[in-house]
């Protein structure tokens, strides 16, 4: 059974967290973030959960407590942006070393300096390579939906890695949205009770937990995280697919928009694939083949079956929320171009938008259409920049 | 000990075994030894109680050696052996 309302992302997050009612919440505010934990917290103080919420003194803090309670057997959840992302970044890798299950809420936001609240995905593409879990939400409902689905594959006994699950700041976070959401009961059902196989309060069982290791053995570690992040493939779609069948939505590791046909190929993540679907509906109009891949999954990425999605495609235009500043393009663009095969009929190029959320608008969409359909395109560009 | 490969190991490096670190050998960078010598010891258990590991072999209630699996040469049992007695003194591992 599910009903429409009006929901914020933050409020979607925070209604999937009370739903799930996690043993802890560790967490800092900061914006555009702290309102999913101020929420939260309105329901822990009206008696809604049962969660022990933690108030700490910064990110490294929360992240740290978050870590050990996962490693105390229980369900974890925090929220964090910007600069609260980049100073749990030591324990971000702590986190997914010791195979927590730790789910979080990344409200994207720029990084400083300059200072600046609103959205980008620099946050988010720092850390990429630290072995969580990394899934982005279009608006409000995708919001809501991945994050019930994200304790799942954290959770799963083939996976145990932690989630991120990335929503745009302000534009997602605090824009109202109708929204359907799911029973309590269905929710609590679908997520199920967290068993874990070690826990730091089994008196039984005298377990060590963050032991040193010499280079005899490092890198056996990683080695096995990685094939947790290949394992996890299989259970983000089958979880993607229950989901679907039990609630109508289905998730897989991207979404393809009209892509069947099409020559030119946006592939652009969140919530900016809004905005590119309404200008793809007002091209395909006027019968131009475009289409778009929104890739929702980002780690582990998915890259043999983008490259299969894409392979027809004579454009694929990367547009990338974040910069490398000095790498070939932005990080989404560099993990396309490595998916997809050289092949000479195909153009991948590449422009970076959005930077501190700076304006993306249909307009700036159709000038990018003429841009592509254009010999000779530019490799590489931003969009709506000043010169 | 044997080294296990990366599909053997547990997850995330938890040691789910209470008590194991007995089989890891931690005495193989130690660069210097102490050697003891029965006929000089005075069993004051001096070394015994300094000895920051658990190197100090005791049999029938008496100090019977070292034990080099696990001593990493730190020199506190000869430093606290009683001079007049001198009855562990340290050695380089390499002559």
């Amino acid at each position: 059974m599910q009903k429409f309302d009006a929901f914020t992302g933050n409020l979607a997050i925070a209604t999937a967290w009370k739903q799930i009612n996690p043993d802890v919440c560790a967490a800092y505010p900061i914006t555009p973030s702290t309102e999913v934990v101020m929420l939260y917290s309105d329901f822990v103080a009206n008696g809604e959960v049962d969660t022990e919420m933690v108030t700490v003194e910064s990110e490294h803090s929360a992240m740290s407590a978050c870590i050990g309670a996962s490693l105390a057997g229980g369900r974890v959840v925090t929220a964090t942006s910007s600069a609260g992302l980049a100073y749990m970044w030591e324990m971000l890798s702590v986190a997914s070393g010791l195979r927590t299950t730790i789910v979080l809420a990344c409200v994207n936001r720029a990084l400083s300096a300059p200072l600046n609240i609103h959205c980008d995905h620099s946050d988010a593409m720092g850390a990429k390579d630290t072995g969580w879990i990394q899934i982005f939400s279009e608006n409000a409902q995708e919001a809501y939906d991945n994050m019930i689905q994200a304790f799942r594959i954290a959770e799963h006994s083939d996976v145990r890695l932690p989630v991120m699950v990335c929503n745009d700041g302000f534009i997602i976070s605090h824009s109202f949205e109708k929204m359907q959401y799911i029973d309590d009961e269905e929710v609590r059902a679908f997520v199920g009770e967290y068993n874990t196989k070690h826990s730091l309060f089994d008196f039984n069982k005298a377990e060590a937990f963050g032991a040193m290791v010499l280079p005899n053995y490092y890198i056996e570690f990683k080695r096995q995280q990685r094939e947790a992040m290949e394992k996890s493939k299989n259970v983000i779609l089958e979880v993607g697919r229950e989901f679907g069948e039990k609630f109508g939505r289905n998730y897989g590791f991207f979404e393809e928009y009209l892509l069947d046909d099409a020559e030119i190929v946006f592939v652009v993540m969140s919530s900016a694939a809004g905005t590119v679907k309404h200008v793809v509906n007002e091209l395909r109009k006027n019968g131009n083949k475009v289409g778009i891949l929104k890739p929702r999954v980002f780690r582990p990425f998915p890259a043999d079956e983008i490259a299969l999605s894409l392979k027809d495609a004579k454009v694929v235009c990367v547009l990338d929320r974040a910069e490398t500043f000095g790498g070939e393009g932005g990080p989404l663009f560099l993990e396309i171009k490595s998916a997809l095969k050289n092949n000479e009929n195909q153009k991948v190029v590449n422009r970076i938008f959005g930077l501190g959320q700076r304006d993306f608008l249909p307009q700036h969409v159709f000038e990018l259409f003429q841009e592509l359909k254009a010999k000779d395109t530019k490799k590489f560009g931003y969009i709506n920049v000043r010169e | 000990m044997s080294l296990k490969g990366w599909k053997e190991m547990t997850e995330g490096g938890i040691i789910d075994v209470p008590g194991s670190s007995e089989e890891y050998h931690t005495g193989s960078w130690r660069s210097f030894r102490p050697v003891w010598h029965a006929d000089r010891c005075i069993q004051c258990y001096r070394c015994f109680s300094f000895c920051p590991d658990n190197s100090i072999l005791i049999k029938d209630g008496k100090v019977a050696g070292i034990n080099y699996d696990y001593c990493k040469g730190c020199g506190i049992c000869a430093h606290e052996c009683p001079k007049k007695a001198n009855a562990i003194e340290m050695e380089p591992e390499r002559k």
